[in-house]
């Protein structure tokens, strides 16, 4: 979440972050001119393959099959179509983007396409003279994740032993070859007694930005939520002690944070409203409007092998599905707020009442509020549970059972 | 936005600085929506026209100073109003970590 636009009359800043939920933030205004026209952010998950495990993965549970990927010449069009249709911000992601031998051409389309290249990557298999050559190739910026500041629990949570030292290595060369390094921390019960210690990890790296990203839970991390979901007392703390690091470090380190709406009252304008300004690539070339939409049964997804980009962006049932106001229900079709946070999330919808037009749960006014934040608070309360790894075997178990909706209050 | 605080690393503008873009950050003219953006990393920034003839002329070599006097004399406007306004916008660039010295 950003609060800075606005930051003076000549100059606006508006966000497009690579974060699940979080999308396009800023004025309304600016952001409206900005996609009157098209996107301005895209999310290319490159592949589902990567070399970590972790339960907080917001990938969907089902995990697209390497056969299946888009081929090297299938990504650089989409590349070519981005840059010619408008889109200005390209995160490169994954699984891990890294784990496609073909990252380089990918890089370059996205270059020679005039689209700013974010790397958003775990870096634990990257070795340095191929992120030279993506850097010639114009590479403009790496994000790494640090699953936590502690390596022996770092490499629990990531399931790989060594990992802390590769990125700390990855890390240093970044700034070395003079590009803008994020720090990415995946925050939850786990680590959350770092964040304090996250904001020294980023200092020291030289980091240009820090990105608190408490988990999302979507995918695996909805399956893993009672693993991961921290308490409200926590939480709170974390907030605060990132809100004063913020103004220390003004003109330093940039902090971005994204919240855990579970004990919030007013849900997120999630991905800066639907169909807005972002769009997302699966590995198999399907085009949703948020990285978790299809866990939304009745939407139906084009595909970048059949059909352009723009096109889908236009005329795409399930981009047309809940953009803009009219799909509402109460209470957000009366709400003054409607504009400002579309009501919330779809898929949390979905995932919570099974309906994804209800009013997203996580806002005060949903009826499935209360027992949200019960369930929430009871999970939290509870010793930790075991992780449910993110690997393709836990994927096949976890596809066989059926998780359970809320009951919506009386 | 010239706020009291200091922090280690924090560049402070002054009349005096030499103010330069990062070479991470473009500013490009996006010809379809027809207007100026800064790419920085994970954001898009929204120069108006005053923004980008300041930007233009963050060369590293010229001091506030001269940026200011330049532009008074193109658009023949009272140079300490176009100080300020020059040093208010450096700073808020600065404090996001998009101008350097």
């Amino acid at each position: 979440m950003t609060e800075e636009f606005k930051a003076n009359g000549h100059c606006e800043t508006v966000s497009v972050d690579d974060e699940p939920t979080a999308g396009v933030v800023g004025s309304q205004d600016m952001t409206a001119e900005l996609c009157a026209r098209a996107p301005i952010g895209m999310l290319a998950e490159l592949t589902h393959r990567c070399p970590l495990q972790c339960g907080y993965c917001s990938n969907p549970i089902e995990l697209e099959r390497v056969n299946n990927e888009l081929t090297t010449e299938e990504w650089c069009s989409v590349m070519r179509q981005a840059g010619e249709m408008g889109i200005l911000q390209v995160h490169l992601s994954g699984g891990e983007p890294t784990a496609r031998k073909d990252l380089e051409e990918i890089v370059s389309a996205a270059t020679e396409a005039g689209l700013y290249s974010n790397l958003i990557t775990a870096a634990v298999t990257l070795k340095r003279d191929r992120l030279e050559d993506l850097v010639k190739r114009g590479l403009d910026h790496v994000q790494i994740s640090f699953q936590d500041v502690d390596a022996e629990n770092a490499e629990r949570i990531g399931a790989y032993p060594g990992a802390t030292q590769k990125k700390l290595d990855v890390a240093r060369w970044v700034t070395e070859m003079g590009l803008p390094l994020t720090v990415n921390a995946p925050i939850h019960r786990q680590n959350i007694h770092n964040v304090g210690r996250y904001i020294d990890l980023a200092l020291k790296l030289g980091a240009q930005r820090l990105e608190i990203a408490h988990v999302q839970y979507y995918g695996w991390a909805f399956l893993n939520r009672a693993a991961l979901i921290p308490t409200y007392e926590q939480t709170i703390q974390s907030i605060d002690l990132v809100e004063n690091a913020r103004e220390r470090l003004k003109g330093v380190l940039t902090i971005d944070m994204v919240v855990p709406d579970y004990y919030a009252k007013r849900p997120k304008p999630c991905m800066g409203g639907w169909g807005k300004g972002f769009m997302n690539i699966t590995p198999a070339g399907k085009v949703l409007p948020c990285h978790a939409a299809e866990s939304i049964p009745e939407l139906h997804f084009d595909n970048v092998r059949e059909q352009k980009l723009l096109d889908i962006w236009m005329n795409s049932d399930a981009f047309n599905a809940f953009r803009g106001t009219e799909w509402m229900k109460e209470p957000c079709r009366s709400c003054a707020f409607k504009e400002i946070d579309f009501g919330g999330c779809r898929c949390q919808a979905m995932a919570m009442t099974r309906d994804p037009r209800n009013t997203d749960p996580a806002c005060a006014l949903s009826p499935y509020h209360g027992e949200m934040v019960a369930l929430a608070k009871a999970e939290a309360a509870k010793p930790a549970t075991e992780f449910v790894y993110r690997n393709p075997r836990n994927a096949a178990e976890a596809l066989k059972t059926k998780d359970e909706s809320l009951v919506p209050a009386e | 936005m010239t706020g009291a605080t200091t922090s280690p690393g924090r560049l402070v503008v002054d009349r005096g600085t030499r103010p330069k873009l990062p070479p991470y950050l473009k500013l490009r003219h996006d010809a379809g929506r027809g207007r100026w953006v800064l790419l920085a990393p994970e954001r898009v920034l929204t120069p108006d026209q005053t923004a980008v003839a300041v930007l233009q002329l963050c060369d590293g070599e010229r001091t506030v100073e001269a940026i200011a006097a330049k532009l008074a004399e193109e658009y023949s406007a009272p140079v300490d109003v176009i100080t300020a306004d020059v040093l208010d916008l450096l700073q808020g660039l600065a404090d996001k970590g998009y101008v350097k010295a």
